[in-house]
């Protein structure tokens, strides 16, 4: 049996949209009663934070698609180099972003990937 | 009285802008280095959709309705690999937890008292993802309070309308890209985050949260795959905030 064409639209609407916005509606019914230095709000922020920077290191080290062909040593120096231009570059992200894209296909280049 | 006179006018000014001025302040600044790199990681999610064997319509749908990058990651898995409708949902808002907090966050930032529509908040809540966030917590501070929600909807809006643009013309156009370029785009994303979250975070914790949440992320994908983001934030976030709390405040 194969699912109508509509399908995927449904899955869409329910499992992208109302599976993703929920989470936003609630913070917006949740987040009025929070002070904005309050304890709570540190603890609730540093999860976020941390959430965030989990999906990062998995960008990295396990990703999909065109990088998956790249060693991953070359994934993390692209990014340890990337990250260090941005901090001595006075904290600007443009300037990490094309310092770790320099690193990443030079390195592609050079091993013949 | 001149000196009244003299008060009136400087930084008054700025409160007394009316909301669509900044709106459209909020619109002309989406025109950034966040928005073109964030355009350029949807660029590289259009490769990945095609790849996938997404239409162009599915693939547009997902950007404007879920507009969090990872979130739509994982369900571009979860469709290409006929996941049944609930385990997919339960995998999208696994992966969409952490813009609850991140709502919780910033709606006292935004937020005037008695004033703030609900409907006005729920608005501007879609935008919330990664980079508008950063964006946000980093900015907003510094303009006056009646500008902020304003300001977000004209910046979400504009962004959010540039980068459904981009992302189609991308689909239509990725087949004769060549692979490097393809590979630089998908490694354009995890840097950029990085860098952004590093020069948004204002307290020790975050950054402690940060560096933490990078270590657990993987051995948590590893050893609890499913439920890792989960754990990552909870375990990481937690700790991040006790350790720096201990530093800030002593034991109790």
């Amino acid at each position: 049996m194969t699912d109508p064409w509509w399908w995927p639209y449904v899955m869409i609407v329910f499992a992208g949209w109302i599976a993703t916005d929920m989470w936003r509606w609630l913070g917006v019914f949740a987040g009025g009663k929070l002070r904005e230095d309050g304890e709570l709000l540190i603890w609730v922020r540093s999860v976020a934070t941390a959430l965030v920077a989990g999906v990062i290191a998995k960008l990295i080290l396990f990703p999909t698609g065109a990088l998956e062909v790249t060693p991953v040593w070359l994934r993390m120096l692209a990014a340890v180099f990337g990250f260090s231009a941005f901090l001595a570059a006075r904290q600007r992200v443009i300037v990490g972003v094309l310092a770790g894209e320099v690193v990443l296909i030079s390195g592609w280049m050079l091993l013949g990937l | 009285m001149p000196q009244d006179h003299l008060n009136d006018t400087a930084p008054a000014d700025e409160t007394a802008v009316p909301g669509r001025i900044w709106m459209a302040r909020g619109a002309k600044s989406a025109i950034s280095i966040p928005a073109l790199i964030l355009t350029a990681a949807f660029v590289g999610y259009a490769g990945l959709a095609r790849g996938s064997g997404l239409s162009l319509g599915e693939t547009l749908l997902m950007t404007g309705l879920v507009w969090a990058l990872p979130s739509i990651v994982v369900l571009t898995g979860a469709i290409s690999s006929g996941l049944g409708i609930v385990p997919a949902a339960i995998a999208v808002a696994l992966a969409s937890v952490r813009l609850m907090p991140m709502t919780m966050a910033m709606m006292p930032l935004v937020k005037v008292e008695g004033k703030t529509k609900r409907w006005q908040l729920l608005y501007i809540s879609h935008f919330i993802a990664v980079t508008g966030w950063v964006y946000a917590m980093r900015n907003l501070p510094n303009m006056p309070r009646e500008g902020r929600l304003p300001f977000f909807a004209g910046f979400g809006t504009a962004l959010t309308s540039f980068v459904f643009c981009m992302t189609g013309i991308a689909y239509l156009l990725v087949e004769r890209m060549p692979t490097v370029l393809a590979g630089a785009l998908f490694l354009l994303t995890p840097i950029y985050f990085v860098c952004s979250l590093w020069s948004a975070s204002r307290i020790s914790a975050d950054k402690a949260a940060m560096i933490i949440g990078l270590i657990l992320g993987p051995f948590f994908y590893l050893y609890a795959p499913g439920l890792d983001l989960l754990w990552t934030g909870l375990v990481g976030g937690t700790l991040a905030y006790l350790v720096t709390r201990y530093m800030r405040r002593g034991l109790l």
